[in-house]
């Protein structure tokens, strides 16, 4: 494992979605690259994110969305960050984020336009999410 | 023979119990109303001259105190997120028998401190952020703290990262640490906070509460009374080392004022297919309900439950109804055997709703969420459902001439189908008022205080839970 790098994520699946697995996979590897991660699971609200980083002083809010309806779940946790103090944290969205085949270009503008910093299509690598964050959080 | 005292300063009465070590057994018990006023000693006295006439001369080897004279422990506590750090203080200072005051979440504000500062709490306690996580909030609540002119004892129970300044910026507070509440998100760590809310009760807050003139007759041990409480239910259902307790259980206490619930157990879903949501569940769980009482309190048990349906249950008119609760309410020391029929069965319903409400509150609820991929359920708060007895305890309750459906009160109803409540239970009586003595005892001996309580705890039968059809029939 990499020595940790002193940077707070919370990660965890957005909305009614149940999908346990990829967040798992996600936790482990964000740990292995040094971070610190609270993980919140399945089925979380935009309030949990939101609690859950004040809490742990968080750099980034890590949202996943396997079951199509990441863009209804996602609308509105920007603003809800900044209500509760937390201007400019990082904000990141990835999975099956939307419904049916979509131009990604067209869904990562609509995400970006939500306020998400960095939108990941479906069959992003890990290390590829961890390459982004070191970038953004100015790691290493 | 081996003889002890076993003594609950209560607001409104002294109990003394005699207790003999050697038989296990309870040797008497009397009680008089308290003198916190003057000298808390004299109604002692009177007490002991009581249970003197019932046990002959004794020569105690010690005696054990818990009191809520005096108002209780007040405790003010302050978090940042309200459903989570602040929400684990509170449940840290419920849980060592505090009277809370008040819940902060995020930063004081200048009205907070002026509240502080006109009405200083016993203990404040102070916590926010997760270990290495938000120190911000804490260290400026910790300055503003500072800057009153009251000094009272603050436990620091927050993120250790901010522990340093926090320390600098209290230095003329009486101030102690303890681990965070909350040391990683979700997780509760309240044991430690408890043990020192304890500590300090007896150390300081008693010398403050006229309570330190009778301490020199005492043999050290003083608890808050619902924390004595809380450890004779969690020794009753968890058992010791050497012998084993009953199991998961809930305790209803419900008083003239306040209605508290206590509940021993893990809680978690019973259902694979249920998931857990929001901060752990402590494993002994108090929760007191302020507005939920049958004499002081009656206002807020009409006001959940509705005066029309109370007056139904109670089979008398809304308007009698009414009547006959500003009586109540003008004459709180009324007993209910020595009124007339309407008002013992007023009495019964009222005792009835504060054993619903209160159990209604302290216990977690499920919800049904439709996801793309059928339905789900969520809990939020503990499951008390596999929890298979329940004890009543508290003069309404102790002195009801229909216990049995009081314990009733408690389970599971499909009026609230959401509400975790106990399917089926066995009822056990503390018909002598020994729980709090127990959890006393419990500190020195708690091998005997267990088996006191299998002994001493009258049971009532196994009662089931609530369902539509009877509801509607009317069949209390």
């Amino acid at each position: 494992m990499e020595q940790e790098n002193g940077k707070r994520l919370v990660i965890g699946v957005i909305g009614a979605d149940v999908h346990a697995v990829g967040i798992r996979i996600l936790e482990f590897a964000f740990r292995q690259a040094g971070f610190q991660v609270t993980n919140l699971g399945v089925m979380v609200s935009q309030e949990e994110f939101i609690g859950a980083a004040l809490e742990t002083g968080a750099d980034a809010i890590v949202v996943s969305s396997l079951y199509g309806h990441g863009e209804l779940d996602c609308r509105g946790l920007r603003d809800k960050c900044d209500e509760a103090g937390l201007e400019g944290i990082l904000l990141y969205v990835g999975g099956n984020i939307v419904v049916g085949k979509q131009d990604f270009n067209d869904v990562e503008k609509r995400f970006h336009e939500m306020g998400f910093d960095r939108v990941f299509p479906p069959g992003t690598t890990p290390e590829q999410a961890i390459e982004c964050l070191n970038k953004d959080l100015g790691v290493g | 023979m081996r003889p002890v005292l076993l003594i609950d300063f209560g607001s409104t009465f002294t109990k003394v119990t005699a207790v003999d070590l050697e038989a296990e057994r309870i040797l008497g018990r009397s009680s008089a109303f308290t003198t916190a006023d003057s000298d808390i000693g004299r109604g002692l006295n009177l007490a002991l001259d009581r249970l003197a006439d019932k046990t002959g001369d004794l020569v105690y080897e010690s005696r054990l105190a818990c009191s809520s004279a005096a108002g209780g422990l007040r405790v003010m506590v302050s978090g940042l997120v309200p459903e989570l750090t602040a929400e684990a203080a509170r449940l840290a200072a419920l849980g060592a028998g505090a009277k809370i005051c008040r819940v902060f979440s995020h930063q004081l504000t200048r009205c907070d401190l002026t509240e502080i500062e006109e009405n200083p709490p016993d203990i404040f306690l102070l916590t926010g952020g997760t270990d290495g996580g938000n120190r911000q909030c804490i260290t400026s609540n910790a300055e503003r703290l500072a800057s009153l002119t009251s000094r009272f004892p603050i436990i620091f129970a927050g993120n250790r990262s901010a522990l340093d300044d926090c320390e600098r910026l209290l230095a003329d507070f009486p101030l102690t640490v303890c681990p965070n509440v909350m040391p990683c998100f979700g997780e509760l760590r309240i044991e430690p906070v408890q043990k020192e809310i304890r500590r300090l009760f007896l150390e300081r807050i008693v010398s403050a509460r006229g309570l330190s003139r009778t301490r020199e007759l005492l043999s050290g041990i003083l608890m808050p009374t619902p924390s004595a409480i809380l450890s004779a239910v969690t020794l009753l259902a968890g058992g010791t080392k050497e012998e084993p307790g009953i199991g998961d259980l809930i305790a209803v206490d419900v008083g003239g004022a306040t209605t508290d619930v206590y509940s021993v157990g893990q809680g978690e879903p019973d259902d694979a297919g249920i998931i857990f949501k929001g901060l752990e569940e402590p494993y002994a769980k108090r929760t007191v309900e302020g507005d939920i009482g049958v004499r002081y309190s009656i206002q807020g048990i009409i006001d959940e439950v509705g005066p029309d349906r109370l007056a139904c249950e109670a089979d008398l008119e809304t308007g009698r109804l009414v009547q006959l609760v500003s009586h109540l309410t003008a004459q709180p020391f009324l007993l209910p055997e020595d009124q007339g029929e309407e008002l013992r069965r007023l009495d019964h319903t009222l005792a009835a709703s504060a054993v619903d409400v209160a159990t209604r509150r302290h216990a977690g609820v499920l919800s049904r969420v439709y996801t793309p991929m059928g339905p789900a359920w969520l809990q939020k708060g503990k499951n008390l459902r596999q929890m298979e007895r329940i004890i009543l305890t508290g003069g309404s309750l102790i002195y009801s001439t229909r216990p049995l459906e009081l314990a009733r009160q408690a389970l599971y109803s499909d009026r609230h189908p959401e509400s975790l409540r106990p399917y089926r239970a066995q009822a056990l009586l503390d018909q002598d008022y020994i729980l709090s003595a127990m959890g006393v005892l419990a500190e020195r001996e708690p091998g005997i205080a267990l088996r006191i309580m299998k002994k001493e705890l009258t049971p009532l039968g196994v009662c089931h839970r609530r369902q539509d059809q009877e509801e509607a029939n009317g069949s209390a």
